[in-house]
């Protein structure tokens, strides 16, 4: 018996794009009609090229918009902010970490008054305990206690991203969606929050959603995988099949296209440039 | 938690630190612009001028000297030590008109700014937060009023409202008002669907939370520096107001007011128009020249962040 | 006689926190017809350094070098905009977001268009010609059709694409890639680097590839130069470099890879720039992590 906590099923979700004075809108099907199951303590990983509709999947299951069609349960609680609004038990359940560490934390908030927020707006802890948790949360994801007064533009990027990780698991939300949490970092900086995120979810028991471009980080960290194409999942299964057998012809083209930094490649590569030289 | 006493107060210490620092960073790009600086100099001795108005001021701004009217300046043929910069028509010590009416500047400079830019900023970040028709016809009013030539549209506001210095101060901020709205509204629009915005939303902030506490911090740095600039738009409209006798009214030592008292006298005393003339001219250059200074030092800021 | 030949480049910026150094004492040397990679995380200096040869670095940088020259021509003793004049027509140069390199207001033939003007003597028709040669062969489908597309109607892929033919206009000996391929997916990133090896190889020009992607690097380059916070740390050439890395920090960068990942956790760089630091602080800044 699977312990399944995400279950989505044909979940849909269109854009009327245009639509000025003098032209008809068009509606654009940014994902037309995902399911797939995410069980608890594992990570899906979505791939796909920019355009493919994988962020506008992060947007539906982190509710900010929401779906044209479909369903999403958490839990086994369904998910409808459309009918119901966003309850505080939801917003527990599931959060967000954007890809752009510049851009996500407010630029006038210290880093203290960052973590602390979503405690204010959901919890009645004191203004000591919101402190103290979020001092022992800066300690978690590997900052230091006197970063809590500190601007964001005063860290690296690394560092931000880690700020950003800690933000979205002060509620202990069950479900964490990654939107590209490290491509915007550094080779050496990805590492360190690829294992700080293995980290985080052995102590903790999360559950990713990782969205990603880059296949490499995706065979690293996935346990399933889900291949998006035009807004269709062209290809869903555990890492070792898809990465082993790839189905869809696009999945073949993906793999075919992700640069070989191994020696044996790079020999190959150069013998082929002798021969076309010779 | 394993917190101790001690490591908290070291966090405070930090977080003081970190303030400081960004206060430091702020003058060090202020105090590269040397006309910015000069300005400030100006306008600090200004205020302390309009504060001490009573012990700097050497004749009461009200008292007429029936036997000096139009008395020349101390260094001119004619000029007495007893009135530095000489008096007017009526007797009254021109230096001392200046000193008062300094207060009453900076007071139309002050509220007026408030007024506009409280205003302001509430429509703008409800026009820029909920969009939709709530946007369309607060920016229709405000284009309405941007329509009119700016002293226009007060001179009627007064007419309206009756003369005298309060109803000018609040003709002058409807009419500065459009400028802060359109400012806030860009800078809301351009901030609101930035990631820090959707993940407080996340949080669970609602629609006040986010307009005022996560929004609007972002978008003070252009409003700073259009509020100075209206401080001094706002003082050389009440002049203009006073000079066409619809703002302070006589004998009010208001700067505006003095030229329009003197206009009479332009060929026959020049210090008469000249020294109200240059108070407006200088203040107002030096608020322009802190307002310069204010737009350096802020705009780095925004885009390093 | 080496094409580009750069000794001890130093460059260093005058900040509000006062002085800089982003380079410090770097040599490159690219041969004609070689694929040179230089290969850094931000901060590394990686980009710099070439901006210092173009002439293309703000008014508050200093350069210094002990030589620094192209096709034997002392590149120090011009000023910048000689230096343009000078080399301009033989070295070109991409940037990172091709979108952005191109100016919106004009349509994409005009901008080739106007690189023929200044650097060639061909007529109007001519040039038209060459135009149309040069999209094709930078692989953009209907080419006459496109000549007359701003770039907003195309993808960035297409627009890395003419970038490429603007660049390779003029027959340049020495291309300077930065970042080429950064902001696009990988099966676009696939056929520019396909694209850019090929023109490399049919013009025989020296092509340097500015990168923080090891796996760009293996795809392409011929030799590589390792860079670490303005410092060169190790030159190698690229078969050595992933099969028998000398450098501590070249051996920690390649175990970060998650390709390369053997046990539960990834390795990281930490360790190294901890000692990196210790041993540099005398000379340099410690407000470095704080820059963002």
């Amino acid at each position: 018996m699977s312990d399944v906590i995400l279950k989505v099923r044909d979940l849909k979700r269109d854009y009327q794009i245009g639509g000025g004075l003098f032209s008809a809108p068009r509606l654009l099907h940014a994902v037309k009609g995902v399911s797939f199951d995410v069980e608890r303590g594992t990570t899906l990983a979505v791939v796909g090229e920019s355009g493919c509709g994988k962020s506008t999947l992060a947007r539906m299951l982190t509710m900010i918009d929401a779906p044209t069609s479909g369903s999403i349960e958490i839990d086994g609680t369904p998910i409808d902010i459309t009918r119901h609004g966003i309850t505080r038990e939801m917003r527990q359940a599931v959060q967000i970490v954007f890809q752009n560490p510049y851009g996500s934390l407010n630029p006038r908030q210290k880093i203290g008054a960052v973590l602390e927020e979503p405690l204010l707006l959901n919890t009645s802890m004191s203004a000591a305990e919101r402190r103290d948790a979020a001092l022992a949360m800066l300690e978690k994801v590997g900052l230091k206690p006197e970063h809590y007064g500190r601007y964001p533009h005063m860290f690296s990027g690394g560092q931000r991203q880690r700020v950003a990780i800690a933000r979205a698991i002060m509620l202990r939300p069950r479900l964490l969606v990654l939107d590209e949490p490290v491509s915007a970092l550094d080779l050496s900086v990805q590492a360190q929050i690829l294992n700080l995120l293995a980290d985080l979810q052995d102590e903790f028991g999360l559950t990713y959603v990782f969205i990603s471009h880059d296949l490499s980080v995706v065979r690293y960290i996935a346990d399933k995988v889900m291949v998006m194409y035009f807004g269709e999942a062209v290809e869903y299964g555990t890492r070792d099949e898809v990465f082993g057998n790839p189905q869809h012809a696009y999945t073949r083209t993906l793999f075919a296209a992700t640069p070989k930094a191994d020696v044996a490649s790079i020999r190959a590569r150069l013998e082929k440039k002798s021969a076309a030289a010779g | 938690m394993t917190d101790t006493p001690v490591s908290t107060a070291a966090v405070e210490a930090e977080s003081r630190n970190a303030t400081r620092k960004m206060l430091a960073e702020f003058w060090f790009y202020f105090s590269r612009n040397r006309g910015a600086v000069a300005g400030l100099v100006v306008f600090g001795a200004l205020v302390l001028v309009a504060l001490a108005a009573p012990l700097v001021a050497p004749h009461h701004p009200d008292m007429q000297y029936r036997d000096s009217f139009l008395t020349p300046p101390a260094w001119a043929q004619g000029g007495k030590a007893a009135f530095l910069l000489g008096t007017d028509a009526v007797g009254r010590d021109i230096l001392s008109r200046l000193i008062f009416g300094a207060r009453f500047s900076l007071f139309i400079g002050l509220v007026v700014v408030t007024i506009a830019l409280t205003g302001g900023i509430v429509l703008g970040l409800v026009a820029g937060y909920f969009r939709g028709w709530v946007d369309t016809v607060i920016m229709r009013v405000m284009d309405v009023i941007l329509a009119f030539p700016s002293l226009l549209l007060a001179l009627v506001l007064v007419a309206v409202l009756g003369p005298g210095l309060g109803n000018a101060m609040i003709a002058i901020a409807i009419v500065l008002q459009p400028h802060f709205v359109r400012l806030t509204r860009a800078a809301v629009l351009a901030e609101r669907n930035r990631d820090y915005v959707v993940a407080a939303r996340l949080a669970g902030a609602g629609p006040l939370r986010l307009m005022f506490k996560t929004i609007l911090p972002n978008c003070l740095a252009p409003l700073i520096v259009q509020a100075t600039l209206s401080f001094s738009n706002a003082i050389l409209d009440a002049a203009a107001l006073g000079f066409l006798g619809m703002g302070a009214q006589p004998p009010t030592p208001e700067w505006g007011t003095m030229l329009a008292e003197a206009r009479e006298f332009i060929l026959r005393a020049w210090w008469v128009v000249t020294f109200p003339g240059l108070a407006i001219l200088i203040t107002v250059l030096a608020i322009n020249l802190v307002g310069d200074g204010l737009r350096d030092a802020l705009d780095p800021k925004l885009k390093r962040s | 006689m080496s094409l580009l030949e750069i000794r001890n480049l130093s460059v260093e910026f005058d900040t509000a926190s006062g002085p800089f150094r982003a380079l410090a004492g770097v040599d490159y040397t690219v041969e004609a017809g070689e694929v040179l990679a230089i290969v850094g995380e931000s901060g590394s200096g990686k980009s710099v350094a070439m901006l210092a040869v173009m002439g293309l670095l703000p008014d508050t940088a200093t350069v210094t070098a002990e030589r620094m020259s192209f096709e034997g021509t002392d590149l120090r003793s011009l000023s910048a905009a000689q230096r343009r004049k000078v080399i301009g027509k033989d070295i070109a140069m991409i940037f990172q977001e091709p979108i952005a390199s191109l100016n919106p207001c004009f349509t994409v033939g005009f901008q080739l268009d106007e690189a023929l003007k200044t650097h060639t003597t061909l007529n109007r028709r001519q040039r038209r010609d060459r135009v149309i040669e040069l999209l094709t062969a930078v692989g953009i489908p209907e080419p006459e059709r496109r000549i007359g597309a701003f770039p907003h109607q195309m993808s960035g892929g297409q627009c890395q694409r003419v970038m490429i033919a603007i660049a390779t206009a003029c027959n340049p000996k020495l291309l300077i890639a930065d970042e080429p391929t950064t902001a696009l997916d990988v099966t676009i990133q696939k056929q520019i680097l396909d694209l850019l090896t090929r023109l490399q190889r049919d013009h025989g020009m020296g092509l340097i590839m500015i990168t923080h992607d090891m796996g760009v690097v293996a795809e392409t380059a011929d030799r590589v130069v390792v860079q670490y916070q303005g410092r060169q740390m190790e030159t190698a050439d690229v078969l050595t470099l992933f099969e028998n890395p000398s450098h501590p920090y070249t051996r920690a960068l390649l175990s970060a890879l998650p390709e390369n990942a053997t046990g539960d956790r990834l390795p990281t760089v930490a360790d190294f720039a901890r000692d990196f630091a210790r041993e540099t602080q005398a000379g340099t800044d410690s407000g470095r992590e704080a820059r963002p």
